[in-house]
């Protein structure tokens, strides 16, 4: 059976890859809409930090052979940690400047983190071995690896959980409000400069989730999140930062395009989300889900 | 406990960058008194508020809130001393819900309790109706009902109100009028910035007159009826 | 005040003496040709983020692809340089006027997503297209003969070519920003709303200015890709970009000198970082130092980073800073 000149098998297991890459924009995007909401920073690390995730998952394999479910949980808490100490004792620094110095700092940052792993460990990724779940699924018009469909339920059993974080918990109620007004909430008596930290580490360990999801299925490189942050800031321009779920659909949807481009016209697969970002702006300058300035 | 002032401010001076703003602010406010900064706009006014919460740029001088000096901790410290804010602007946040609005401050663990949210729907029944309502989409009295009335649950008991009565109709004013009366009643130490004298000297105890950053005079309400020509002159622009 | 001016000019004719002197002093020709290619650069960049505020971080798609058309345009169809030269001029402007009608439809930190996206999928682009010759880039690009007079093989004669055009260049710009156009973009960035209740439409000239900016930086790319010989991907990359912002933010914001000084510090910097690194393993006995060479990304970050948080208004910033409140005090 063909779609397009492309037997449907094949259509469906590009689509899968597609799936996964696109909940790994998600999940990044994710994490960088509610950092940005908070601190009204655009950070530039959080390349490097998914980049960190899955350097710690292996590490942790290959070094300590920690396994992967104990990664899943302590390489977002590691880099979660890391990002409260950067926003203590840099981010902090810039937050009544122009955005430019946020922008430049988070750079800076991004640079010395990936020069860093650079020197360690060269440019190249590591291979992590086997996917820690074996198997595979038949859905009959399409085997599915088993861990494909691991990392699709996690990283929407994220996003769902930051969703209902933010909109039905006390906690999202008082991140809404200082988001829009962030001393008033502060003379309310809420402690926002702690919030702001945990808002930060909470936004990274998003990433490095995502990274040490990745890590089995993706060669994850030094210089893997210089690609991947641009992608990310072209879903966030293109779904607008304000809703979650905005941000969330637009990744997924991204991926799936990007996994259409790579079957019908492979050469364009890695342009044909800035191309959506431009149709988009044409169409709706402030992004398919609103986001104002 | 009774001797101690609700609110000292001993020679506060306060920066908004490379301005001076309050060059030398003194007054004190007794617990269960109630006391309006009157003056023209740029006076102060707002900024005395403002510098109580460490709102401000650089601040000097000294501010006691129930005794404890404030001047070198964070703005959410200060507030946790017991201390109750309505800004000018109001800060009803868009995106939560009325209900939402009036939750979010957290309660302080000071011992005093403060209105529970049904005597806070007693007291402005028109939250009640729109409790479900997010807050954009309420009238500019119903924001400041609400700005005030969140503040009431949390146990704080100075409140610092900025202009109130500022643009509303004069029934809501009425409204806001009575819930302050019933405030006092109740044993709120309260502090107004406000532009409607009258509306102010309905309520309070004293009036304190600024000007370039310092109070410059102090009046009664009884004072006030008979010295109109001066306070008109005080407040002309 | 009244003495400030000539105080300027002073500086600018010291600048320019030293530029001219420098081979003569021991300046490699070579470095100093693309130590002024990236002073030029900087100072496009800086005509857009300086007047107009808005950070592009799209850059290197115009310093690439001036480069590349330049080269291309060298090797495949014999182009003189002065051609050459204007073909990356003309596609860095022809660039420019498609990225900046995108782009400038918002403003802040979304004008920098976007102008970073669209600088990416030129990257993509480049490295699809066999024009440019993928992953190897271009090479070997024939520097040729100026106008069919001047030999531009002759190391010291390619310098002075790019330290007149660059001089050109700057001076330009500096019409540019003293023009009432110049003026108008003041009233912009100060305040868009009164602007556009004056009559203004303060996209024009946002747009105008960015496909100056572009063309002069196309310029930069083909006077490096004529230069050096060569143009690859990493020109193309974003992080070049950033270094234009660096270099800009390390000379001082809104400063009509400040890219150049930086520009000419950071490209210094990043030559001279295996030799110090050598210097200081010999001289402190830690052998680290001598990777230092290697390290040249995480010693962009620490500069970065120091730049945000102790120096933030850059090189000529502080000296202005500084011969402005000396009076003060003296007085």
């Amino acid at each position: 059976m063909d779609l397009f000149g492309v037997p449907i098998t094949a259509l469906m297991a590009q689509l899968m890859i597609g799936l996964v890459n696109g909940c790994f924009y998600a999940v990044l995007s994710l994490g960088l809409a509610v950092i940005f909401g908070m601190l009204h920073v655009i950070n530039f690390t959080h390349g490097a930090m998914f980049m960190l995730g899955a350097l710690l998952s292996w590490a942790g394999l290959h070094y300590f052979n920690i396994n992967y479910w104990v990664m899943l949980v302590m390489a977002p808490l590691i880099v979660g940690a890391f990002g409260i100490l950067l926003e203590r004792l840099f981010l902090r620094r810039v937050y009544h400047l122009d955005y430019l110095y946020g922008l430049l700092l988070t750079l800076g940052l991004t640079l010395i983190i990936e020069g860093a792993v650079r020197s360690a460990y060269g440019v190249s990724g590591r291979p992590y071995g086997p996917p820690p779940i074996a198997g595979v699924t038949n859905l009959g018009f399409l085997m599915l690896p088993n861990y494909r469909l691991w990392v699709i339920v996690a990283s929407l059993l994220v996003c769902g959980a930051t969703w209902f974080m933010i909109e039905r918990t006390r906690l999202g109620a008082y991140l809404r409000a200082a988001t829009e007004n962030a001393s008033l909430v502060e003379a309310f008596g809420v402690n926002v400069p702690m919030m702001v930290s945990l808002t930060f580490g909470f936004g990274v360990a998003l990433a490095a989730f995502a990274g040490v999801l990745a890590a089995p299925v993706m060669q994850v490189s030094a210089l893997t999140g210089q690609t991947l942050i641009v992608i990310v800031f072209a879903v966030v321009v293109i779904g607008g930062m304000g809703s979650i779920l905005g941000t969330v659909v637009t990744g997924i949807g991204l991926g799936l395009v990007e996994a259409l481009t790579k079957v019908y016209y492979p050469e364009a697969s890695s342009m044909v989300m800035f191309l959506v970002m431009v149709l988009v702006l044409m169409v709706r300058p402030n992004g398919l889900f609103g986001g104002g300035e | 406990m009774s001797g101690t002032p609700a609110l000292v401010l001993d020679n506060v001076r306060a920066w908004y960058g490379e301005s001076l703003v309050l060059q030398g602010v003194d007054f004190q406010v007794l617990p269960g008194e109630a006391v309006t900064l009157l003056g023209r706009n740029g006076a102060g006014r707002t900024t005395t508020l403002r510098a109580i919460l460490g709102l401000t740029g650089r601040r000097q001088g000294s501010i006691r809130v129930f005794g404890e000096e404030t001047l070198g901790q964070p703005t959410y410290r200060i507030a946790r001393h017991g201390i109750g804010y309505c800004p000018e602007e109001r800060g009803i946040f868009a995106s939560l819900s009325c209900e939402e609005n009036l939750k979010l401050p957290p309660l302080f663990d000071n011992g005093s309790p403060g209105l529970s949210l049904d005597e806070i729907y007693q007291l402005f029944p028109n939250l009640a109706e729109r409790r479900h309502s997010p807050g954009k989409a309420l009238s500019g009295g119903e924001q400041q009902m609400l700005a005030l009335a969140r503040i009431l649950r949390t146990g704080a008991k100075l409140l610092l109100l900025d202009e109130i009565s500022e643009g509303l109709a004069p029934v809501i004013v009425d409204t806001l009028g009575e819930a302050i009366r019933a405030l006092r009643s109740r044993g709120y130490t309260i502090l107004l910035v406000e532009q409607n004298f009258h509306f102010a000297a309905a309520l309070c105890d004293r009036l304190l007159f600024m000007e370039h950053g310092r109070i410059i005079e102090t009046l009664t309400p009884v004072q006030l009826e008979d010295q109109a020509d001066r306070v008109s002159r005080l407040l002309s622009v | 005040m009244s003495a400030f001016p000539s105080l300027r000019t002073c500086g600018y004719a010291m600048l320019l003496f030293a530029l001219v002197v420098a081979p003569w002093a021991g300046l490699y020709p070579v470095l100093g040709t693309k130590l002024l290619c990236y002073a030029l650069f900087a100072c496009a960049f800086h005509l857009l983020l300086g007047y107009t505020g808005l950070a592009s971080l799209g850059h290197a798609a115009f310093l690439g692809v001036g480069g590349y058309v330049a080269g291309y345009g060298v090797k495949m169809w014999q182009l003189s340089p002065e051609l050459a030269l204007l073909a990356g001029l003309g596609s860095g402007a022809l660039l420019g006027v498609v990225m900046g009608f995108i782009s400038i439809r918002r403003s802040g930190i979304y004008f920098t997503m976007i102008t970073l996206a669209l600088a990416q999928m030129v990257y993509f682009l480049c490295v699809q297209l066999p024009q440019t010759g993928g992953e190897d880039g271009l090479q070997g690009i024939d520097r040729g003969r100026l106008f069919g007079l001047l030999d531009l093989h002759d190391d010291l004669t390619m310098y002075y070519t790019v330290l007149v055009i660059s001089v050109a260049a700057f001076l330009f710009i500096a019409r540019v920003v003293y023009s009432p156009f110049g003026q108008a973009l003041q009233a912009i960035k100060d305040n868009e709303p009164r602007a556009v209740s004056l009559g203004y439409h303060p996209n024009h000239y946002k747009l105008i200015v960015f496909t100056l900016s572009a063309a002069l930086t196309g310029l930069a790319g083909a006077l490096k890709a004529i230069s050096l010989g060569f143009v690859t991907l990493s020109d193309v990359h974003w992080m070049t970009s950033g270094h234009a912002l660096l270099m800009t933010l390390v000379g001082g914001l809104g400063t009509l000198s400040g890219p150049v000084v930086g520009a000419l510090a950071l490209v210094t910097l990043e030559n001279k970082m295996g030799a110090l690194g050598a210097g200081l393993a010999s001289l402190t006995g830690f052998a680290w130092f001598s990777t230092l060479g290697e390290s040249v990304m995480m010693i962009m970050g620490i500069v970065f980073v120091l730049c945000v948080l102790t120096f933030r208004r850059g090189i000529m910033g502080e000296l202005l800073s500084l011969s402005r409140h000396r009076p003060r005090k003296t007085a």
